[in-house]
């Protein structure tokens, strides 16, 4: 407004410029938190859904599900608190353990893949995948979820060698068409980076979680 | 908005400017981050849309009653801060309606802090007028800006899945033409609503020329 005059309007003192931005500031500070707190309940709930939807579609059949940590120590309630890999054991309608399911990720093309996976300790496999957070170009890095022959793969073998501190074989994800053993990703042509990474994503998760967990299966059959 | 005239009305044109005249999109060409970037689906649309207009008319509102408190010297700085707060809130407000939504627009939402439109309307409307004609102001700012991103969504998600709000529309037989929902689409979809409007107002002015040379005679 003052744009026109040869001086500048009298500027206004420090004090009084810290006094409005720290106004400000408080004020914002406050309408964010207040924002936070209401929605706080809401998003957690969000959350927890969203894991509940993920870990029901990895182990079809499942309707309960307990939490669990594991570490170096073996496999704990996650009630019991502490720290350790979360997984989520799922119960089918009469109490059977039909699989835990556990989060793995790795980088994609865009972005870190997120994907949740389900473990069946009977055939020792990789039921199958959901996908919790991606940013991969959608209609091509979404094939993931919706490619039949993508999710073909699964199950796949995710067996312990013989000394039980790694797979038998490591998952890996394969150029399109070149898949020869059950323990290989068949990528799909045209989001190969994106299969990369949920290949990475399971590999590196069920060689850390799988030793520890496997010993301990029979903990988790139990349900109270 | 021309010179110092300090005029409060309000008119049905305070609203209609942002919506055709001073459309950010079509006229002004603001806020292209985002107009290219989330309009490969109906729904991140309107999702986008509506988070923008949200914030376009909290920070409208908080900027134009500081108006006179703020020192000129740091209007800037304290008209970011209210837009980060709005834009803040929005975050969350996103995240407990719908996580999947949250996903799809992922970054996006926190750059409404930088979107030009915000931060023009503040610096060059709400700042100069009283709060109820800016929120208007920012109404049709937002409205308009959420109808360009609903023309260039519908348009993308309909060539590039064959859906609109995620039911099909053409069958099954449909191919969909991909790269309508990758960042080239974006352009090419952009540039030919472009093409319309301007055409649309090249004409309109040949026409009252053309009116005015008929009444000269």
């Amino acid at each position: 407004m003052s744009s026109t005059a040869p001086l500048p309007a009298a500027p206004a003192s420090s004090s009084r410029m810290i006094q409005v931005l720290g106004g400000i500031a408080m004020l914002s500070g406050f309408l964010v938190v207040l924002t936070y707190q209401l929605t706080l309940p809401r998003i957690e709930e969000n959350r927890q859904r969203a894991i509940e939807r993920a870990v029901f579609q990895v182990l079809p059949g499942a309707t309960t599900r307990r939490d669990f940590l594991v570490d170096d120590n073996g496999v704990r309630p996650a009630s019991e608190g502490g720290s350790g890999t979360r997984v989520y054991a799922a119960y089918d309608a009469d109490g059977r353990l039909k699989g835990i399911a556990a989060e793995a990720g790795a980088r994609g093309y865009q972005d870190i893949v997120r994907i949740l996976y389900g473990y069946d300790p009977a055939c020792e496999c990789i039921t199958g995948f959901a996908v919790l957070q991606s940013t991969e170009t959608p209609g091509l890095g979404d094939k993931i979820v919706k490619d039949a022959k993508f999710l073909a793969n699964f199950p796949l073998d995710a067996r312990l060698a013989a000394d039980g501190k790694q797979l038998a074989n490591a998952i890996v994800t394969v150029k399109h068409g070149s898949k020869t053993g059950p323990w290989q990703i068949d990528a799909i042509s045209g989001a190969t980076i994106t299969s990369t990474a949920v290949g990475k994503g399971l590999n590196n998760s069920a060689q850390m979680l799988l030793p520890r967990l496997h010993p301990h299966v029979d903990q988790l059959k139990v349900q109270p | 908005m021309a010179g110092r005239k300090r005029d409060d009305t309000i008119t049905a044109d305070t609203f209609l400017e942002g919506i055709w005249r001073e459309n950010p999109v079509f006229v002004m060409l603001l806020g292209m981050c985002p107009v290219l970037a989330v309009t490969n689906s109906v729904m991140n649309a309107i999702a986008m849309g509506v988070a923008t207009t949200f914030v376009l008319i909290g920070s409208s509102t908080l900027v134009s009653l500081l108006r006179n408190v703020i020192p000129k010297q740091v209007r800037i700085a304290t008209y970011i801060v209210i837009i980060a707060t709005f834009v803040t809130i929005v975050d969350y407000i996103i995240q407990a309606i719908s996580l999947d939504l949250y996903n799809a627009l992922g970054a996006f939402i926190q750059l409404i802090v930088v979107n030009c439109i915000i931060l023009g309307r503040a610096e060059a409307f709400a700042s100069k007028n009283r709060p109820l004609k800016a929120i208007v102001s920012g109404l049709g700012m937002g409205a308009g800006f959420t109808i360009a991103l609903l023309c260039l969504g519908s348009v993308r998600e309909l060539l590039g899945s064959g859906t609109l709000l995620g039911f099909s529309v053409f069958g099954a037989q449909f191919e969909p033409w991909v790269v309508m929902i990758l960042p080239p689409g974006g352009f090419f979809v952009l540039g030919a609503w472009l093409l319309l409007f301007n055409w649309l107002r090249e004409r309109k002015t040949r026409l009252e020329l053309k009116e005015e040379t008929v009444h000269a005679r």
